[in-house]
């Protein structure tokens, strides 16, 4: 495995906002994270990037593994990793990058810190990889500086950042929210061809269901900072297991669903001050019952290649 | 149907200073747009970022100026109307904004927040109105004395929702009133403002970035690219015409599996609309685009499915 994460712990000061976070992926793969604001996917890629410090947070308990090696070790020596071969795209490719330098001098920088090569070099890479990228006249964008590009040109240029290295892994923390459907679809279509040419594993956190049956290949839907259930693409769509999971497919429109057939969760996702006991969807849940309320529920596998917590899941009879 | 609102050849410039030196520049937010909006439908605008939907939306209220064109709600031009009488007749329409956030007072309570459209009004509120606006959006009475920053996202947005309602509109306009809540209580929003149209036999315009929504909402659709109508989808199911609406459709992923899509990049970029081309604003990326697209500007007329679309080269029932 590529990317092994063990009954993830993560604290900041006195809450624990993650609590027992699950799940691997190998090269080659797309992994989505999914879940609601607050259920923890942002926090878990920051884990992952050994970036909690930045926010004040620590691991707490579980592993994380890259390659067979622990993720938990100083700073020093994860600064030779994020980059290199674990690299980072951010939600908001507008703050990602610095607007008073040009969009070449922060890409080569990438291959002259990591890579070992000289200025000129690194730039002969960056303009190879901005035009790999499908990039309109590379080397002038390499001479502009970030506010002269759109949104979605400058979300391609961070994707840019994080290729220059040749990483082995790829966290995208909601990579397209900010986009419009059209560029949407052409940074997907980038990152999955990326994935499949070249063998990177993906990290791909999105709220977006539509995103994740696009382009994921399995999926660990968070709800609160846990696992709610963890499955094949295929099989989370088709087949959900965990109440949470099969509500949020609900509140999607789909094509030809008819008026008012939509399905909303009532009430709203808990903040870590107040994380309801035993479950915590158990204050939403239809079929929640008196376990449900004091009991937290383990995650064990389920069937083949499943994971899931849950002490009433569908397809057994609800009582 | 009557038409509760009819829009004319509404055109909106803004200029920009471009300093001392500099010779200051225009672009059109909005050009030449025409709609009328039939009582007791729901209208769908769609388009990509800097299409115009939501100044299209400010303009219909007179939020801001038009440059030029029309916008009659009945028989009263409001467009020409002084600032008295426009407040007056902006009361049968009511506005529901995107960012719960930002579009409520922090130092207004609920209540305080839904009264106030009767002080602008000048009428008396009658006894019991907030406790009834509050039933009707689905809030638990008690929140009428909170402040913002006690609600979440969702009860925010049905704050905005109820506010909207106080002085019982005819006429709602919804700019992206889901779009920065998460899945499950957009789809709370959308069931309460499905049910709040049958109850009060309201008329929505919703504008919205995000094409299933829309086609799930809304019962017509009209679609924008850079300022101008591209089509105006009278039956959300049938199939786009024009080759902008196709590509939205294609770039949208449905949430399923079974229906992944084989994604083609799309060539070419977003024209700038200070600078906008003499032809089809679509022409740049459209794989069907020809040379009298590039000269000539398509209006909207009826294509080969019978809705209006503006296009040279219209799509049958084929697609792309």
């Amino acid at each position: 495995m590529l990317l092994e994460v063990h009954d993830l712990r993560v604290s900041i000061g006195a809450v624990t906002p993650l609590d027992g976070v699950s799940f691997a992926l190998d090269r080659g793969e797309i992994h989505g994270l999914v879940g609601e604001s607050g259920s923890g996917k942002s926090l878990t890629a920051m884990a992952v990037m050994g970036l909690l410090p930045l926010i004040g947070g620590s691991v707490t308990g579980g592993t994380l593994r890259f390659d067979g090696h622990s993720l938990q070790r100083p700073e020093a020596e994860l600064r030779k990793l994020r980059g290199r071969r674990i690299a980072f795209i951010t939600q908001n490719p507008m703050t990602a990058l610095d607007p008073v330098r040009r969009i070449g001098a922060q890409v080569d920088e990438v291959a002259t810190l990591h890579l070992g090569l000289d200025r000129k070099a690194a730039r002969v890479r960056t303009i190879d990889i901005l035009t790999k990228l499908r990039i309109p006249s590379a080397e002038t964008v390499a001479h502009s500086y970030p506010h002269q590009l759109s949104g979605g040109m400058k979300q391609r240029i961070v994707i840019a950042m994080a290729l220059a290295a040749e990483p082995d892994l790829i966290v995208a923390d909601e990579p397209t929210t900010a986009l419009d459907v059209t560029v949407q679809a052409q940074i997907i279509h980038i990152l999955t061809t990326l994935v499949r040419e070249n063998g990177m594993g993906l990290l791909l956190i999105t709220h977006d269901m539509g995103v994740v049956a696009q382009a994921c290949d399995r999926v660990t839907v968070l709800y609160a900072g846990r696992v709610a259930e963890a499955q094949p693409v295929g099989g989370l769509f088709a087949a959900p297991c965990h109440p949470y999971t099969r509500a949020l497919m609900e509140c999607i429109p789909r094509e030809g669903m008819a008026r008012g057939a939509l399905a909303g969760i009532p009430g709203v996702v808990p903040s870590v001050v107040n994380y309801p006991a035993g479950c915590r969807f158990h204050p939403r849940c239809a079929r929640a019952d008196a376990i449900c309320c004091t009991q937290v529920p383990r995650l064990t596998s389920q069937g083949l290649d499943g994971f899931l917590s849950c002490h009433h899941p569908l397809g057994e009879p609800s009582s | 149907m009557t038409d509760i609102l009819r829009i004319e050849n509404l055109t909106k410039t803004f200029t920009q200073n471009a300093g001392l030196f500099g010779k200051p520049r225009s672009m059109s937010a909005v050009r030449d747009v025409s709609l009328s909006v039939a009582k007791g439908g729901v209208v769908g605008i769609v388009g990509e970022s800097g299409c115009g939907k939501s100044t299209l939306a400010r303009l219909i209220l007179r939020l801001i100026e038009p440059t030029s064109g029309r916008v009659l709600h009945g028989e009263t031009d409001l467009t020409h109307l002084s600032h008295r009488s426009l407040q007056k007749a902006r009361k049968d329409m009511a506005m529901v904004f995107q960012d719960p956030y930002s579009s409520l007072d922090p130092r207004y309570s609920v209540f305080d927040c839904l009264a106030e459209a009767y002080i602008v009004q000048g009428q008396r509120m009658p006894t019991g109105r907030v406790e009834d606006l509050l039933d009707k959006v689905g809030l638990p009475r008690t929140l009428a004395q909170s402040y913002p920053h006690q609600l979440s996202g969702g009860q925010r947005q049905r704050v905005g929702i109820a506010r909207a309602l106080a002085l019982s509109p005819e006429l709602v306009i919804l700019d992206e009133p889901t779009a920065s809540l998460d899945v499950s209580i957009q789809a709370q929003i959308i069931l309460l403002l499905q049910g709040l149209r049958r109850d009060l036999g309201l008329t929505y315009i919703f504008i919205s970035h995000d094409l299933g929504l829309v086609r799930y909402f809304c019962d017509r659709i009209v679609v924008m690219y850079v300022g101008s109508v591209v089509e105006d989808i009278r039956d959300p199911q049938s199939p786009p015409q024009h080759p902008y609406t196709a590509t939205l459709m294609a770039s949208t992923f449905a949430p399923d599996p079974q229906l992944r899509k084989d994604l083609v990049a799309l060539e070419g970029e977003i024209p700038s609309p200070f600078d906008l081309p003499l032809g089809c604003a679509f022409a740049g990326r459209c794989p069907r685009a020809s040379a009298r697209c590039k000269s000539e500007r398509p209006t909207l007329a009826p294509g080969p499915s019978g809705h209006p679309v503006a296009c040279f080269h219209p799509l049958g029932a084929g697609g792309l």
